[in-house]
């Protein structure tokens, strides 16, 4: 267990915390922009059954999907690494 | 008495549920009786009436009930919000007339392109749990310029934040109530400038006596009205033409059906080459760098806009705080993902029953649109059939067909007419009403809170008089609500053009000014009070720079700043002929109209000014961080503070006594 108020704990806490951070971002910034820069070459890709083009999807569901989802993720994740290094707050 | 409220309000936590969930059934109870009043022969225009007068009692109801005269209530409700009702508040605080009204018929003119405000208006809440929003509920504040100034060191840093915060607001309170307006006037026939006026007072029962509080329980009650009148329609009419209620899912079908219909009008004669934007194909609206910029504006804008950052203030823990940031975008997403599948159906039906139809065999739903001047077929009104035959016989080899360049629609047409090209009951018609009026108030309603927020505790109370009693911060903070409204009100009323624009540029100034600064103040301790500042009037500054130049001053723009055309994005022509409009004697006219030829077309680097934040931020990103090394370090102290702002165990930085 780590000692909450030791300069190492929070130093460890932050550096984690920034990564998280980072990775989020990455993510954001795959399924915001990058995907939808390839949107000519996924429209030829056609969604059985629901007959979408790709591109348009992720441009009109997809992206915005990954969202909701990465956002309920990260609210976990940010929490256990709080919890981890004893800043959580009270349940 | 602090244990009495305390054990009043944890009961009506706990009743939440129950409340909410009376409130819908009850709701849709009265859709049903609506319904059986309409089948029986009660009048339309009654049934309108009905379904707003109903809906705004019961948001003034909400509003008188949960009225306070406690502080903390009054600016952050208390901070008791659980995680997933202050996220179906923040989704109707977010969601404005522009989405409701706006959106789905943006993106039936832009088709893909469109898509750009799809993912802007959603994508942002990322960047609000993970950089800045929970922060800002652990370091305590009631306002963004509280953290402002506490950071960076007293009111210098506040003032500059509250004028951000007010330029950017207040922008985007104009847009609501114009569209309040729009809605009023449309559904109740009343004389535009009226409406304005009583959409206002429709805002005011919410906010003025509870604040925070009863914004927050009225925004949960008009989240419901507004999502059950956006999915109503499209999931009926899904239900019908494909056998499946889910459209988000069914739409697919409708766009493969509009892509053949265009190859089809294309080979007929029905539309030209030039004329025809086909839906799915990208960039032939937006060049590709405006696309992008569009999308990354608003997301930044999200981020950096006070009325949604101060949602987030209300919650009882850090943790729920982020919680509620991905129940905002779920709520948010119900409506998004869904918009376009009202654009695929409605440019089904315009496309298959009307384009290619015999002019007197359209269909007759379009004609009381038509009579409102919203649908235009040949160059004129499409009243009636007599109007439409008479003013394409006009027209020089006219086939007697209407062709795709005969027919203009306004965009705000698309959602509101759907019930009735769906061939269903007014009842839904009224119910659709209703919803966009939720959507306008609710956004009114946090925008106006915001800007007097930040008036009567930044200015009044922490500037002007720190020792005022409690009576009077509320008192100042009622009577500048009703200020500000009336003021936003009275420029609604002018008929500011343009919706969709002036709600963009909100979230462009509120990028430029706020987002560096809140970024850095939490990210990095190095951060000084001379770098931010300078930071926020740098970025500010240029973003409204940008704006104000290209729109009223483009001649000067271009003589100058080196200001050229904005390009056609599908041929990459020039949008104007810069020389030819330099030459003409109003070219150098500043605060000229619309019609002034170079306005809104002209920039630099074929940047449209919505996204002028582009500009502006990243020069705020640069400022602060090249000032902030220069000067001297900030304090022990302030840094200590700043470790406290990330853990989220223990008390809030900024202690409000109340």
């Amino acid at each position: 267990m780590n000692q909450p108020d030791s300069k190492a704990n929070e130093e460890a806490h932050w550096s984690k915390t920034t990564r998280l951070m980072f990775t989020h971002l990455g993510v954001w910034l795959l399924f915001g922009y990058v995907v939808h820069m390839f949107v000519g070459p996924l429209n030829k890709i056609i969604i059985p059954i629901l007959d979408f083009p790709l591109g348009f999807y992720m441009a009109a569901q997809g992206s915005l999907i990954v969202f909701v989802v990465m956002l309920f993720m990260f609210a976990r994740q940010q929490d256990d690494i709080d919890r981890e290094h004893g800043y959580a707050e009270d349940d | 008495m602090a244990t009495n409220t305390s054990g009043a309000s944890s009961d009506f936590i706990k009743n939440l549920g129950r409340m909410y969930g009376t409130y819908t059934g009850g709701f849709l109870a009265f859709i049903v009786l609506l319904a059986i009043l309409e089948m029986v022969g009660v009048p339309n225009k009654i049934l309108g009436y009905l379904f707003v007068f109903f809906t705004l009692a019961v948001y003034a109801i909400i509003g008188v009930m949960t009225r306070t005269a406690e502080v903390s209530e009054y600016y952050v409700a208390g901070r008791r919000v659980p995680a997933f009702y202050n996220g179906m508040a923040t989704g109707a605080d977010w969601m404005s007339a522009a989405s409701f009204v706006g959106m789905a018929g943006t993106l039936f003119l832009l088709g893909y392109d469109g898509l750009a405000w799809v993912l802007g208006w959603t994508g942002g809440y990322v960047l609000v749990s993970v950089l800045i929003g929970p922060y800002l509920r652990k370091f305590g504040a009631y306002t963004v310029p509280d953290f402002m100034a506490f950071r960076f060191g007293g009111n210098f840093a506040r003032i500059v934040a509250v004028v951000v915060l007010v330029a950017c607001s207040f922008t985007y309170v104009t847009a609501q109530i114009f569209g309040t307006g729009i809605i009023a006037s449309r559904f109740l026939g009343m004389q535009f400038e009226i409406a304005v006026f009583a959409g206002l007072v429709g805002i005011l029962l919410c906010a003025m006596l509870g604040g925070m509080r009863a914004v927050t329980w009225t925004q949960i009650a008009q989240y419901i009205v507004l999502i059950v009148a956006y999915l109503t329609p499209i999931i009926i009419l899904s239900t019908k033409n494909y056998g499946v209620p889910i459209p988000e899912l069914t739409y697919g079908k409708a766009i493969a059906a509009i892509t053949a219909r265009e190859q089809e009008m294309l080979a007929t004669g029905l539309a030209t080459a030039a004329g025809l934007k086909p839906h799915i194909q990208p960039f032939i609206n937006y060049t590709p760098l405006n696309f992008f910029a569009i999308i990354f504006c608003m997301m930044v804008g999200t981020a950096s806009l006070p009325h949604i950052l101060m949602r987030y203030f209300t919650t009882p823990s850090v943790r729920e705080a982020r919680q509620s940031v991905a129940w905002s975008l779920f709520f948010i997403f119900l409506l998004y993902f869904s918009a376009p599948a009202y654009a695929a159906f409605s440019k089904l039906e315009v496309y298959t029953n009307i384009i290619g139809r015999d002019l007197t065999a359209v269909r007759p739903w379009m004609f009381a649109w038509g009579e409102l001047g919203l649908i235009q077929v040949c160059g004129k009104n499409a009243a009636s059939i007599d109007a439409i035959v008479a003013a394409c016989k006009a027209i020089a080899g006219h086939p007697g067909v209407v062709r795709l360049q005969d027919f203009v629609i306004n965009t705000d047409v698309i959602v509101l007419s759907t019930p009735e090209i769906a061939g269903l009951p007014y009842v839904i018609s009224g119910l659709v009403a209703a919803g966009g009026l939720a959507a306008a108030l609710s956004t009114a309603d946090g925008l106006l809170l915001a800007i007097a927020n930040a008036l009567s505790h930044d200015i009044y109370y922490k500037m002007i008089d720190p020792n005022a009693p409690t009576i009077r911060r509320l008192m100042v903070a009622r009577v500048l609500l009703v200020v500000v409204a009336v003021g936003a009100a009275a420029t609604a009323a002018t008929r500011p053009s343009d919706i969709l624009a002036m709600v963009g540029w909100a979230f462009s100034l509120a990028m430029a000014g706020n987002f560096p600064a809140l970024v850095m103040g939490i990210w990095w301790k190095r951060a000084t009070s001379k770098g931010a500042i300078a930071g926020m009037i740098a970025g500010f500054g240029l973003c409204i720079f940008y704006l104000v130049v290209t729109r009223y001053f483009p001649g000067m723009g271009v003589k100058y700043f080196g200001m050229t055309s904005l390009l056609n994005a599908a041929t990459g022509a020039p949008l104007v002929d810069i020389a030819a409009a330099m030459n003409l004697p109003n070219a150098m006219e500043a605060w000229p109209t619309l019609a002034h030829p170079l306005a809104n077309k002209v920039g630099w680097f074929n940047l449209t000014n919505i996204a002028c934040g582009l500009l502006g931020m990243p020069l705020g990103f640069a400022v602060i961080y090249v000032v902030s090394l220069m000067d001297k370090e900030p304090s022990a102290e302030m840094q200590a503070y700043v470790d406290e702002i990330r853990k989220p165990r223990g008390r809030t930085v900024l202690e409000e006594k109340t």
